[in-house]
């Protein structure tokens, strides 16, 4: 019963004289390794050369601040109920008044962790986030050489205070929310 | 006893049962949602209008419907009566006005309420399909007032619905907080700053349908769907002791009352139950408790989850022009 179309019927057939020599067929077979020597490269030398990424890449997480320099963040669990691979923990604190500098709502993460060899870059969390306050951003993830070291805290995943070292995220966002954010009489833009 | 028809189901009641009593008796998604009635307080009911019903007709002696939409938790039935909910484009249509008067002063502070996944507001506004408010103007925003040490007061969340007032009056004994000042400016305090410490005034927590008064021993430490209920009971001198504790691992973050299909507690808990016994050797377990399908508790459950259904108003039939 013949199961494809790829199979082979074996031969015994007797070689010619120059098969026999195997020359040719080895002269052959170097002539294809030769060309591949010019061929165009499909690797590039990573950490020196890197490749275009889109816009909208999903990499390293971020925890974005307000313009006012608050974390955006309200640890509301909705990134972590939304996340399929169970990645996200959270615990979360209250706000003490002297500290409504540096969080924007009275509600705010105490720790944040994220596991990324469990997260799968699905980007469910950004889509869940109903603070816009974190985004996946264009970075990689750093190959680290223990598994306890993928357990990124907020100490890497909120972004720095200083104005210049902020990550961009406009490009994330359809124009219809950008729109929305320049109207103020919406309680959400104040 | 009297025969009344609601959304085509009939069911014999005695007299003087109200409309969204009869209801619950047929039970399904013909219940009227509630949230100021409580059937274990007495005299709660009639002031949120959610349950507004269509009554079509108004006894079998008089076919006449009655003028307007009445509140079914404080009408009473009569023989013959022919009552619409679900099934009237009108009373959804209400129904979403209603929605959208409580949401005027509601803060959308849910990522930060306590309250979260367990909310009736929450629930009624998703199930009625409110995306976006049209109330422009600022929110009323009242200064926090500190009214104890078990009971956190959201004065910006509640949509004064009375059922912590009846609760503290019949549940409680002796009732030291109520309803300050009248109309837009009214709310729940305590006079003057005074702290509710009576053994039952937990439960004025359990019966408040949003997060107006929220458990402070609970306060942020979890969210609720990330809790596993179970059905619980201990030996207490005060109260039943029969409780749903809420687990995280083995650690019990929060005790409450159980609640039947209507959200309403069963039994109403002492606060030394609610609030001092949380070690896992205070309770003895009896097993997971029911968790309504359409709740967001019901996540990672191990069930299949059925997202609740958003009502949109039915279509109106339009004679045929020839």
């Amino acid at each position: 019963m013949q199961l494809t179309n790829r199979s082979k019927i074996v031969s015994n057939k007797k070689m010619t004289f120059v098969e026999r020599l195997y020359f040719p067929a080895i002269f052959k077979g170097m002539m294809i390794t030769l060309s591949h020597f010019f061929a165009k490269k499909a690797t590039i030398d990573y950490p020196k050369e890197k490749r275009e990424f889109s816009e909208i890449y999903r990499g390293q997480h971020v925890l974005k601040r307000d313009d006012q320099g608050r974390e955006r963040c309200t640890a509301c669990g909705l990134c972590a109920l939304a996340c399929p691979a169970e990645a996200i923990t959270m615990v979360a604190e209250e706000r003490l008044p002297s500290e409504e500098h540096l969080y924007r709502e009275e509600k705010y993460a105490k720790t944040y962790e994220i596991n990324m060899l469990r997260c799968i870059f699905c980007g469910l969390c950004e889509e869940a986030c109903p603070k816009e306050a974190i985004f996946l951003t264009k970075r990689i993830v750093d190959a680290e050489y223990s598994r306890d070291k993928f357990i990124y805290g907020k100490d890497k995943l909120v972004e720095p205070l200083e104005l210049d070292l902020r990550i961009d995220i406009s490009k994330r966002q359809i124009p219809e929310v950008l729109e929305f954010k320049k109207d103020k009489t919406q309680r959400h833009n104040k | 006893m009297a025969k009344v028809t609601i959304d085509n189901h009939v069911v014999e009641v005695p007299d003087g049962t109200t409309i969204l009593q009869a209801a619950r008796l047929i039970g399904g998604d013909i219940v009227p949602p509630t949230m100021c009635y409580y059937s274990k307080l007495e005299g709660s009911g009639g002031k949120c209008r959610t349950c507004l019903v269509k009554v079509s007709q108004s006894s079998g002696k008089d076919s006449r419907p009655m003028p307007k939409l009445v509140a079914s938790c404080s009408t009473p039935v009569a023989d013959g009566m022919v009552v619409q909910n679900i099934t009237s484009p009108e009373v959804l249509e209400a129904r979403k006005a209603i929605v959208e008067f409580l949401l005027i002063n509601h803060p959308l502070d849910c990522p930060v309420c306590d309250q979260a996944g367990e909310c009736d507001l929450q629930n009624l506004s998703y199930e009625h399909g409110l995306e976006t408010t049209r109330y422009k103007e600022e929110r009323r925003d009242y200064p926090s007032v500190d009214i104890g040490p078990y009971v956190k007061l959201h004065m910006n969340r509640c949509i004064l619905c009375y059922r912590c007032v009846y609760t503290a009056d019949q549940i409680a004994g002796k009732r030291i907080h109520g309803i300050l000042y009248r109309g837009d400016v009214a709310e729940i305090s305590t006079f003057i700053q005074n702290s509710i410490e009576n053994e039952f005034s937990g439960n004025i927590i359990d019966v408040c349908p949003v997060g107006a008064l929220t458990d402070k021993t609970f306060r942020f430490k979890s969210r609720v769907w990330f809790l596993n209920p179970f059905l619980a009971h201990r030996d207490c001198p005060t109260c039943s002791g029969k409780v749903t504790v809420w687990k995280f691992g083995k650690e019990i973050y929060r005790v409450t009352g159980r609640k039947d299909q209507f959200g309403e507690v069963d039994e109403f808990i002492c606060n030394t139950c609610r609030f001092d016994k949380k070690g896992s050797e205070d309770w003895i377990i009896e097993s997971p408790a029911n968790i309504d399908k359409q709740s967001v508790i019901s996540q990672n459950h191990y069930m299949k989850i059925k997202k609740g259904s958003i009502i949109k108003p039915l279509e109106q039939k339009t004679e045929p022009q020839d």
